[in-house]
């Protein structure tokens, strides 16, 4: 801190940057103490630099992930087949072959060298074998700007890693002996693990190259990925798909007490006469603390319509599953799903559901297809009416998910116009981004009039700002 | 970490150095994490390990200061009011509010103390954002302000440990003040220690098996997936039951003790098998 910029403070100050682009919010306080920090740590010690600088810069456990793949970009260690790599690198070309050269390293070998660091978890080895693994069979060229996915494929596809892990599990296999179907299942899951950890060895070891090939700046760039509230629901890979399902429960019980805080915040009841006097009873009565009744909450009657055709089911899913979280914050909750006609599905959802499979028992249990499994809004809005419509009265809030992709069928608007008569609200949830509304197949604009809020939510923070907004009294009396 | 490993905690090198940390700087820790990881367990192993006083504080929703930080005996107060009334008011007023009044509650006795404590807020998540903020004046100056008496400082700096379900969102100025750190699952290399640490008559092949069954079940999408606390008791009651080696049949009778939801029971059992 005498100097006025020293390397590892220059170090700290782009590591902070390139966290807040990542989306990890990092004040100045925080990178001070983290610098604070730094002066009494052995900073040779990586995994103790990284776990100071977590514990000063990162204060949610969402953030870890985006924070470990920054660090490993920006305090990443030599590549581990160094040594080889950068005279051939300079320019003397193949045939100086470096000081691995004598190490034979054909695919096969090299399998046998991981299978027996794998064996014994002798992690030295195996970060030796990587690294002369990535060298060889990667294909690794200079220059050339990907996030090293390509490469990390092609190193595990030319190693033949289906068969490392057969060879893998047939040796633990006679290591232990005889072993009934649960230790069979047990020592298949210990199997997957080491390859796992493998797959992260090569995966680090490509990135240390990527960096020092192209610096750290441009990797990181490469690598940066939304947070979970962020990431977009119809394009999410099933990574991500578990982050979100993890992220929901947590998000939905933060907003549930926000929301009751807000509530207690907006008006006091009564005072409450009884309580009062009691509570006095220790100050010899005198009244110190005044007690109040707390106001009736007001709770929405909730219908969800959700579109539960193939591409919309994900988002379907996940609307349901909020939606549901929630239902403490609704007088009553029903949902219907429709494809090209509709069915209510309340029954299907109750305590400890498993959403995934309740979904897919409603595809197929429920009546949801009539002809041929195409979304048909106007059908469905239809049928809703016929069926459901003297239930939704003015006390009811009408929520529809989907992107109105209504495969040029009759898009039947004076049925949704019906529903929204009859409602106290209409609000439509639309996965798709504001300029593919009304292109191609869409009518969304033909539904938006009827509609007394039509929201763009594309990811789990704004599907959450909306369920917040429903549930606040602030829409009463709109109608 | 060999420290810890004294007292029967097992950290592994985050957690150590995390501490380490903390108490070189002088700052509190936020440890979050699912429940039953360890996370109380830290502070006491901690506290142990310096041979200091533990101070709990337990949050739950509603806790206020005159819960937490202090209280005037009001009772007592009114008494020596009553007492001598014929005295003058100013000395009265001086007398009642003195120290001899004051109902001293966990965040102050922690401040007060003359040794060096470790104080530990748990479940700090389930305060209202409100009471989060009587924190603040002690996780960064170890002071307490009490209009009535001025400030009292810290004669000893306490260590502060605040655990968090991650029930909601703490507020930016708390986290701000502390070390952040997140304690998960451990591997099933280092449960297998944990459990026979715990446990310490449980045969490690036994021991093995459990924490592979354990890690199986965590990766299964489960209502709750089972903390090591209670893979812990899962082994006291194996050890109980005298079953030295898990089979499907002891594993299905035994189930209960770490699922506690039927429809997981159910699943798990079925996933188990299938194999």
């Amino acid at each position: 801190m005498t100097t006025t910029t020293s390397p590892i403070t220059s170090l700290i100050t782009a590591f902070v940057g390139e966290l807040r682009a990542a989306g990890v919010p990092v004040s100045m306080v925080e990178t001070i103490d983290a610098m604070r920090a730094i002066e009494v740590v052995d900073i040779g010690d990586r995994e103790a630099l990284r776990a100071t600088l977590a514990s000063t810069m990162v204060k949610a456990e969402r953030h870890l992930e985006a924070f470990d793949t920054a660090f490993d970009v920006f305090f990443a260690l030599a590549p581990s087949g160094q040594a080889s790599m950068s005279p051939s690198g300079v320019g003397s070309g193949a045939g100086d072959g470096g000081g691995a050269g004598g190490e034979a390293a054909s695919p096969e070998e090299l399998r046998q060298a991981l299978l027996e660091a794998l064996m014994d978890l002798d992690l030295a080895a195996l970060s030796g074998a990587v690294g002369t693994a990535v060298d060889r069979l990667s294909g690794f060229e200079k220059g050339r700007p990907v996030g090293g996915t390509y490469y990390l494929y092609r190193t595990l596809r030319r190693l033949d890693v289906d068969q490392l892990e057969a060879m893998l599990a047939q040796a633990m296999a006679a290591e232990a002996g005889d072993l009934d179907d649960l230790e069979r299942r047990l020592l298949a899951e210990e199997v997957a693990s080491r390859l796992e950890q493998l797959r992260e060895a090569v995966q680090e070891e490509i990135r240390r190259r990527l960096v020092e090939d192209r610096g750290r700046d441009a990797v990181a760039r490469t690598l940066r990925k939304p947070l979970t509230e962020d990431v977009d629901l119809m394009h999410a890979t099933r990574h991500d798909l578990d982050a979100i399902e993890e992220a929901i429960v947590p998000l939905t019980r933060k907003l549930a007490a926000r929301l009751a805080r807000r509530r207690r915040l907006l008006r006091r009841g009564r005072l409450d006469f009884r309580r009062t006097v009691r509570q006095s009873l220790a100050t010899g009565g005198v009244p110190m603390d005044p007690k109040f009744r707390s106001p009736r909450p007001h709770r929405p009657e909730v219908f969800l319509l959700c579109d539960i055709s193939g591409s919309m089911a994900t988002f379907a899913r996940f609307t349901l599953q909020f939606t549901y979280a929630m239902s403490t914050q609704f007088s009553k909750l029903r949902s219907f799903a429709f494809i090209d006609t509709v069915d209510e599905v309340t029954d299907f959802f109750g305590p400890g559901t498993d959403f995934p499979n309740a979904l897919a028992r409603i595809a197929t249990e429920a009546e949801v297809v009539l002809h041929d499994g195409h979304s048909d809004y106007g059908t469905a809005f239809a049928g809703f009416v016929d069926r459901f419509g003297k239930e939704v009265t003015p006390r009811s809030t009408v929520i529809i998910t989907g992107d109105a992709r209504n495969n040029y069928r009759q898009p039947q608007d004076d049925m949704l116009g019906d529903i929204a008569r009859r409602a106290r609200a209409l609000y439509w949830l639309n996965p798709e981004p504001v300029s593919y509304w009304d292109t191609g197949d869409s009518v969304m604009g033909r539904y938006s009039p009827w509609c007394d809020g039509v929201y763009e939510v594309r990811t789990l923070r704004q599907l959450e700002a909306f369920v917040e907004e429903l549930s606040l009294p602030v829409k009463a009396g709109r109608r | 970490m060999e420290a810890l490993r004294r007292v029967d905690y097992l950290a592994d090198a985050r957690i150590a150095q995390v501490a380490f940390l903390a108490h070189r700087l002088g700052k509190p820790i936020l440890v979050e994490g699912p429940a039953g990881v360890g996370k109380t367990e830290l502070a006491k192993a901690l506290a142990t390990l310096w041979e200091r006083r533990l101070i709990r504080l337990q949050c739950y929703e509603g806790l206020d200061e005159s819960k937490a930080l202090y209280e005037w005996n009001y009772k007592k107060q009114l008494l020596r009011i009553q007492a001598d009334s014929d005295h003058d008011w100013d000395d009265l007023e001086a007398d009642i509010f003195s120290e001899e009044f004051l109902l001293t509650r966990p965040l102050l006795e922690a401040i007060r103390s003359a040794e060096p404590v470790v104080l530990l807020v748990d479940e700090i998540d389930r305060v209202e954002i409100e009471t989060e903020a009587l924190l603040l004046e002690i996780l960064s100056d170890f002071q307490v302000s009490i209009p009535e008496l001025g400030t009292i400082t810290s004669t000893t700096q306490p260590f502060v440990v605040l655990t968090s379900n991650n029930t909601r969102e703490l507020s930016e100025a708390l986290k701000r003040r502390c070390l952040f750190l997140y304690i998960g699952y451990p591997d099933a290399a280092r449960e297998q220690e944990i459990l026979l640490t715990r446990v310490p008559e449980l045969p490690e092949k036994l021991a093995a098996q459990i924490a592979g069954i354990v890690r199986s079940i965590r990766q299964m999408d489960l209502k709750k997936a089972p903390s090591v606390s209670e893979s812990i008791d899962w082994a006291r009651t194996l050890l109980a039951l005298a079953i030295d080696h898990l089979d499907t049949a002891a594993v299905t009778d035994t189930l209960h003790v770490l699922l506690k939801y039927q429809t997981d029971i159910d699943k798990a059992t079925a996933e188990l098998i299938r194999h």
